[in-house]
């Protein structure tokens, strides 16, 4: 009888000043039927990764809209791993240029979102991504 | 889902820790043997429920009361402080907005400091006896004081904070929530109530209101008759047991500006102190026999239904709702049948 739902960390690191766009996914999360747990502004590395340990979730969500994500998503993900958080699904939201997106995929980053995307796609990338680690 | 070892959660392997609490949250069967591995090492730890309309200030000052408890007392070592953030689940869609963290930056880095959030899912009981769970996990793995984050709307939150050694019911000033506050009970249940958001208009009045309504339940409790067991008696049987006089303890009434961690000190320091007086009045003893007893009863509850759900011909079921439908005959004559 094992009752599992998704646990997703939405962090926004860095220091970019509003956080509406992360709030409108965690809403949309929510409402898909997801568990939310948001952290604020202005999470370092050091803070996501110890948020992400304690609510033991499946999925991180970054919101940076900085232009820092080259700088900030290899810090997270080696925060994480040595965590011991190896099979954690991070995606990855904001402003990222496209040259420097298959440098964050390289890094393990599942997905990369530009502002405007349908909400709908990355509640089903999720899904899917969860699917597949459970089988 | 993979085994966790009881020992990793003894020496502190917050991992472990965090995988048991999901296992717990999933109703893995796992949890069982993990949950008993762990039960005679637990019984440590001050429980403290922090409880409040939505907006209060709740996590602002679990917040600081985190970092005030860690300061310590001279001499002692630091106590280590776990705090489980309940946030309802949503009815339609089975999710949830935890964002009881925001608040709580301050802790960030400490090691002494375990955060979990929780979504209350709905379960009937199921909130409740997740809470206890946790607390049994969170007790063993050696944390001192243990945090309860509840909004104190409806019988089930009423029940986790009940769950706690000591109640803190946390008000603000011109929420029109007295009256609410009233009806959920939650007044008898405080062992500590506080005022937060001091800074705020109105702030004097609702702890005037506090005052005459709390001498009101005191007068109340006494000359009033609890007689069997109907509507909220016999949901909340907690309640009944606070209203027990409570010899030589007075909730106090503290003001508070979370935001900028007024007031903080003198309400860590009663908080502590009702933890010494449940001891040495042996109230302590009395409510972890109450609280247990709860619980093997909820999980007899629980455990025989199951049993009978397992053994249970559905088709039968079915067919006997049919006729209950159709008024043949009724629910109770129903469950004749079925038993
Ligand atoms: N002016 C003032 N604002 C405060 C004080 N304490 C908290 N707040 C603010 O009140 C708002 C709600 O605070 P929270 O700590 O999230 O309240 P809560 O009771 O945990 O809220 P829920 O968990 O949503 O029920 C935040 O904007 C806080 O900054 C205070 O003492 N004074
Ligand atoms: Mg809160």
């Amino acid at each position: 009888m094992t009752e599992k739902r998704i646990r997703v960390l939405i962090a926004k690191p860095g220091l970019d000043g509003h956080d509406r766009g992360a709030k409108v996914i965690a809403r949309a999360l929510m409402d898909a039927g997801m568990e939310v747990i948001y952290t604020g502004l202005r999470q370092t590395p050091e803070m996501i990764a110890e948020a992400a340990l304690q609510e033991d979730v499946d999925v991180v969500g970054l919101s940076i809209l900085s232009g820092a994500h080259n700088a900030l998503v290899p810090a997270i993900i080696e925060k994480l791993h040595s965590s011991g958080l190896t099979n954690i699904k991070v995606f990855v939201g904001g402003i990222i240029p496209e040259p420097d997106i298959a440098g964050l995929l390289d890094l393990g980053v599942k997905a990369v979102y530009g502002p405007g995307t349908d909400t709908q796609t990355i509640i089903a990338d999720i899904q899917h991504a969860m699917q597949r680690s459970s089988r | 889902m993979p085994q966790i070892d009881p020992i990793a959660i003894r020496q502190g392997d917050r991992l472990a820790l965090s995988r048991a609490l999901t296992m717990i949250e999933n109703n893995a069967p796992e949890s069982r043997a993990l949950q008993s591995a762990l039960f005679p090492f637990t019984g440590h730890a001050h429980l403290i429920g922090v409880t409040g309309a939505p907006g209060a200030g709740k996590s602002t000052l679990v917040n600081q009361l985190a970092m005030g408890l860690r300061q310590g007392k001279e001499g002692q070592p630091a106590p280590k402080v776990a705090i489980i953030a309940v946030d309802p689940t949503s009815p339609f869609t089975g999710g949830a907005l935890l964002g009881d963290r925001i608040r709580m930056g301050g802790l960030a880095g400490d090691k002494g400091i375990f955060i979990r959030s929780m979504a209350s899912r709905g379960v009937l009981g199921g909130l409740a006896s997740h809470t206890a769970a946790f607390v049994t996990i969170l007790d063993s793995a050696g944390f001192d004081l243990i945090i309860i984050e509840t909004i104190g709307a409806g019988q089930a939150e009423v029940g986790i904070a009940s769950l706690a050694h000591t109640v803190v019911v946390v008000e603000a000033p011109g929420m029109g929530d007295d009256i609410q506050a009233i009806k959920a009970g939650i007044l008898e249940i405080a062992d500590i109530i506080v005022v937060n958001k001091a800074d705020r208009l109105g702030a004097e009045n609702t702890i005037r209101a506090l005052r005459v309504m709390l001498e009101m339940a005191q007068g109340k409790s006494g000359a009033f008759d609890i007689k069997g067991k109907h509507g909220l008696d016999a949901l909340l049987p907690t309640i009944k047991e606070k209203q027990k006089p409570q010899p030589g303890w007075i909730p106090p009434i503290h003001t508070t500006i979370a935001t900028e961690g007024q007031g903080i000190a003198p309400l860590i320091e009663d908080i502590l102190r009702h933890g010494e007086h449940l001891a040495h009045t042996g109230e302590w003893q009395q409510k972890e026999a109450a609280r247990l007893r709860r619980d093997i009863q909820a999980l007899i509850r629980n455990t025989l239904l199951d049993q009978w759900w397992q053994k249970q011909d559905e088709n039968q079921f079915e067919e006997i709702l049919a006729d209950v439908l159709q008024r043949k005959y009724s629910p109770l004559e129903a469950v004749e049948r079925l038993l």
